[in-house]
């Protein structure tokens, strides 16, 4: 699950020391599948160690440590799994796996080596799936790093937000612009060409030139991988109260698109892709977990509040799911220490919906949804069937927001600024020109099929 | 009942500015003479309507007959209570009718007020007998013989005939009773006479029908006797009269000079009209002079929130009116809105409770807007230069404290805020009354709204060259407010044939893309997508601008700020 900071309020407060275990909750495990390319099926084979290179040992034992972490993990593979007990095996492979959450990098890095473990004796790990994990500058020593690297870890996301002191503080943040470069650098030293950081801007009172002059000094830290979010105020925060107190300037409107406009455009100049609406990423060092969002690949979620979308094999239906894990940390405890398992809701994705989620997540990125990604949901109502003919899409490319060819349908450059006000048209259109796909119709007894191929059918 | 002779009987009203202790008083009354028990929770007991005891005011006149024994004989003392807010004044008058007395109450420390003194003269022109009472004695403030000195100085009224009490703590009411007796005449009526009965006021219940509130004037009625309205000639049969101790208690007959309530057999709200006289059938009388028919002063237009509820609406204003005919009702219609209706009010505050009493008793909501006002279209105008709108016609003095000012006025305006304005600036000291004066030739023109150079039929308006600019600039920035940013920018222009005299500016958005979008980012995303998606579906098209459904509602409305 990828973190949801709250932008503004101070991090959250220890109240009590916690043993290890306790501490995961704050942090958010996601894994990414992918089914196993020629496994055929088979429910053979030994789950590998991530970085273990070829051993087979046996899965560990579950300890105390990790013994709800496991079982929760367990838990949420739920119909996937072809046995109740560890280890089972699935038909899929796991692509990438993903902690976030609170603050994953307080968690100790036995910890993190015991989950990864866990992981890799219930399902195939290879060697190469991306790691990643979310570091608060704080807990980011080269030490802990190299635990974290030691423990599987292979790539470090590092929010650092600012490099200004002054702005760091309007957030409430604990650590200095000093801790964020020797974090970064520290992560770069161990995660070469694997380090991202995370930067806001849209704070109060923050001018076009401090921010240009904060992405200038970010970029010389961190050549990368760029996260790129506007301050969103959360209500209840000291920040949230201040602004609308009048204490602080709310940034305007038009000033926002100029922030966002010209770090897009810098970025780009210094060699960036910008793959998505917020992320950039050089050398082709995109995330691969985020991407599987916006892919509308399968997920899942485990810890409070995690969610997931996959498909569930094990009842031999063709179904994605979307679920959610119970929110409160200790609720989410108890229930996979009762009941194996902390799903709080599964809802089915009908078809439709399922193709909503496609084109909204799709056109966040600059690839959009290809053909065949659109395929794979709609096999029989093509991009073209629903997008090309007279319609919303067809005026909004014509306006010059959006591109619909050989390669799909994507936002242009301009358009993804303001995808927001392009999918409602387009969510319209979606549902007013999709159909599931005809009945095939039961041949007539003794009488031959009227018709070629693709007439309609008398259904019986 | 039959045990109170004529003699015995005596009819009253009290009457007094806001907030001296009318309806205070009354609950004293009523306690003393047994009429309900004495307990703390009698606060204001006459005040049956919920929007009354919400906003402390009495806005319908109620009645209460109570029993009353002074030495050595029993007497019957009907009392009406009566709303003390100026928008109401027409409701006292109608009560008034039925007395023969009245007890104008004065607060103590604030002393005369403007709504004494508008109460008094209406008293005074009526010729009732007026008792002065003092109240609120018991307040660190009062000073009563300050008051009294002023009511005989205003009103010519005696020092001694005024009574000083304390309402609240109940000080001294039994002498006010004493003086209703002795100072208030009774009904100059006979029993012998035939049936001659007012309607001065009414309710409707659901399944009673309509209860009508009734003073008998001759004769006398009960159970089983067929009466006939005046006014629609329909004959009815009396299944139940009573008297209201303040509620329903039913009794066998009741005899002129009595005041009391009549269930016939009523099921239209249009068969018991205020001002009416019943009488037996066989036996018609000379009707009762009519009630003086309320001038509204505050005009709105009323449209259902959706025409599917055009219907329920109808009938509640229907019934509503009943009990109210202080409103006037006339059809209209809107473009924007549909099929409603033009209503007048007394005041800003009866059109309030008015709405109030809307939405708590028949759970309507509605659209309240500026009316539109009649205007005669003539193709060539000849043009009437005016320094200002109204142009003064005459100024005439009623005595050392009065002056009666005459002007021409357009009518609209004083449709909508005039009369409040009026008031506050004379310290509700000022009253006023209008006439039609008929059509005249205006400077008027009609004034269109465009959306990206396209007209908004809806919001087209017919309006006096004057106050174009002024209403084009005050229709441009609603309609700013009320439409969501779009891909391009929208220019909001209010326009006069082809000249444009007001405009705002929507500017387009620049950037609308929410920053995150992960894991459980996702679902949150699509709901507010769907939801979105389902709100464009419904949106109207004007060019190219997608206006939502309600946003002409919302520049139409009626602004409730004061």
């Amino acid at each position: 699950m990828s973190p949801s900071p709250k932008w503004g309020a101070p991090p959250r407060p220890h109240r009590r020391p916690v043993p290890a275990v306790a501490l995961l909750p704050q942090a958010l495990l996601l894994l990414q599948l992918q089914q196993v390319r020629g496994a055929g099926g088979g429910r053979g084979g030994r789950a590998r160690l991530p970085g273990a290179g070829g051993t087979h040992p046996a899965p560990p034992q579950p300890g105390a440590e990790v013994g709800a972490w496991g079982g929760g993990f367990v838990g949420a593979m739920g119909p996937l799994s072809a046995y109740p007990q560890p280890p089972h095996l699935l038909p899929c492979s796991v692509t990438s796996v993903f902690f976030g959450g609170g603050t994953p990098s307080l968690a100790s890095p036995r910890t993190i080596a015991a989950v990864l473990e866990a992981v890799a004796g219930a399902a195939h790990l290879p060697a190469g799936a991306e790691v990643t994990l979310e570091a608060n500058p704080r807990s980011a020593g080269t030490a802990r790093l190299a635990g974290f690297k030691a423990a599987g870890v292979n790539r470090l996301s590092v929010g650092i937000q600012s490099l200004d002191d002054a702005e760091l503080r309007l957030l409430g943040r604990e650590h200095t612009a000093a801790e964020a470069r020797g974090a970064v650098e520290a992560a770069r030293g161990l995660f070469p060409g694997r380090t991202s950081i995370d930067l806001l801007f849209g704070l109060p009172g923050q001018s076009r030139g401090a921010w240009a002059r904060g992405l200038e000094a970010a970029l010389g830290l961190c050549d990368h991988h760029v996260s790129l979010y506007q301050l969103t105020l959360e209500r209840g925060t000291a920040l949230a109260a201040q602004v609308s107190g009048g204490a602080l300037p709310a940034p305007s409107q038009d000033l926002l698109a100029d922030m966002y406009q010209t770090a897009r455009a810098a970025l780009v100049a210094a060699g960036f892709r910008q793959y998505e609406v917020s992320n950039f990423a050089r050398k082709g060092t995109l995330s691969t977990h985020n991407l599987s969002y916006w892919r509308a690949e399968q997920y899942i979620g485990v810890g409070p509040g995690a969610h997931g979308r996959f498909v569930l094999r094990g009842e031999g239906g063709r179904s994605r799911e979307a679920r959610v894990q119970t929110l409160e940390p200790d609720a989410w405890m108890r229930e996979v220490q009762s009941r194996g398992h902390g799903t709080r809701r599964r809802v089915v994705l009908s078809p439709l919906e399922q193709l909503e989620e496609v084109l909204a997540l799709g056109l966040r990125t600059d690839e959009g949804v290809t053909h065949e990604r659109w395929g794979r949901f709609s096999p029989h109502l093509s991009l073209e069937a629903i997008f090309g003919a007279p319609g919303e899409a067809k005026a909004l490319q014509q306006q010059g927001w959006l591109v619909l060819d050989g390669g799909g349908l994507r936002c242009t450059w301009r358009g993804l600024a303001l995808l927001d006000s392009l999918l409602p048209a387009l969510l319209c259109q979606l549902q007013r020109r999709w159909a599931p796909p005809a009945a095939p119709a039961l041949p007539a007894q003794g009488a031959a099929p009227a018709g070629g191929g693709g007439a309609p059918r008398r259904s019986p | 009942m039959s045990t109170y002779p004529v003699e015995s009987i005596r009819n009253f009203s009290i009457i007094a500015h806001v907030d001296h202790g009318k309806s205070t008083l009354a609950d004293r009354l009523l306690e003393i003479t047994g009429t309900i028990a004495k307990t703390h929770h009698n606060k204001q007991v006459l005040d049956k309507l919920q929007v009354e005891r919400e906003r402390g005011i009495t806005v319908k006149a109620q009645s209460a007959s109570l029993f009353y024994s002074h030495e050595g004989a029993n007497y019957l003392l009907n009392l009406i209570d009566t709303p003390g807010h100026v928008d109401f004044s027409y409701e006292v008058s109608r009560s008034l009718s039925a007395c023969q007395g009245v007890l104008l109450v004065v607060d103590a420390n604030e002393g005369i007020q403007a709504q004494t003194v508008a109460n008094f003269y209406l008293a005074f022109e009526a010729q009732l007998a007026i008792i002065p009472v003092i109240n609120k004695i018991d307040l660190k403030n009062a000073d009563p013989e300050r008051v009294e000195k002023q009511i005989e100085k205003l009103f010519d009224i005696p020092i001694d005939e005024c009574v000083r009490i304390s309402a609240k703590q109940g000080t001294n009411v039994e002498k006010v009773l004493q003086k209703v007796i002795e100072k208030i005449p009774p009904p100059q009526c006979n029993t012998a006479d035939p049936l001659k009965a007012l309607v001065f006021d009414s309710t409707f219940d659901h399944y009673r029908g309509v209860i009508a509130n009734i003073a008998l004037f001759g004769g006398e009625i009960q159970k089983g006797h067929k009466v006939v309205s005046a006014h629609t000639k329909k004959r009815y049969e009396v299944n139940e009269v009573g008297i209201l101790t303040p509620n329903e208690q039913p009794t066998h007959k009741l005899y002129a000079g009595q005041v009391g309530y009549l269930i016939a057999g009523m099921k239209e709200v249009t068969e018991a009209q205020i001002g009416d006289t019943l009488f037996l059938y066989k036996q018609p009388v000379e009707p009762l002079p009519g009630f003086k028919s309320a001038k509204p002063m505050v005009f709105a237009g009323m449209y259902p929130v959706d025409q599917t509820e055009y219907n329920n609406l109808k009938s509640a204003l229907e019934r509503l009116t009943l009990n109210d005919s202080s409103v006037t009702v006339h059809r209209d219609s809107s473009l924007a809105l549909g099929a409603g209706w033009r209503l007048g009010f007394l005041g800003l505050l009866h059109m309030e409770v008015f709405n109030q009493r809307l939405e708590q008793e028949y759970n309507m909501s509605v659209i309240v807007t500026a009316p539109t006002v009649p205007y005669k279209a003539v193709l060539s105008s000849a043009k009437l230069i005016k320094d200002r709108r109204a142009v003064q016609k005459d100024m005439l003095y009623i005595d050392e404290r009065r002056v009666i000012l005459k002007y021409l006025f357009p009518l609209n305006e004083i449709v909508v805020d005039f009369y409040d304005a009026l008031k506050s600036l004379s310290s509700g000291y000022a009253s006023f009354d209008y006439e039609d004066a008929g059509y005249q030739a205006a400077d008027l023109i009609k004034m269109d709204i465009l959306l990206n150079g396209n007209p908004v039929e809806e919001l087209a308006t017919i309006i006096h060259n004057d106050k174009a600019y002024a209403t084009g600039k005050f229709l441009c920035e609603r309609l700013k407010d009320a439409i969501p940013r779009q891909l391009f920018e929208i220019a909001i222009q209010a326009a006069i044939g082809k000249k444009i005299i007001a405009r705002e500016t929507l500017k387009a958005y620049r950037k609308n893309v929410v920053a995150k979008c992960y894991g459980g980012d996702i679902t949150r995303r699509m709901k507010l997508l769907k939801r979105q998606a389902e709100g464009k579906k419904l949106m109207r098209k004007i060019g190219n601008v997608e206006v939502p459904r309600d946003a002409f509602i919302r520049v139409l409305k009626r602004q409730t700020d004061k």
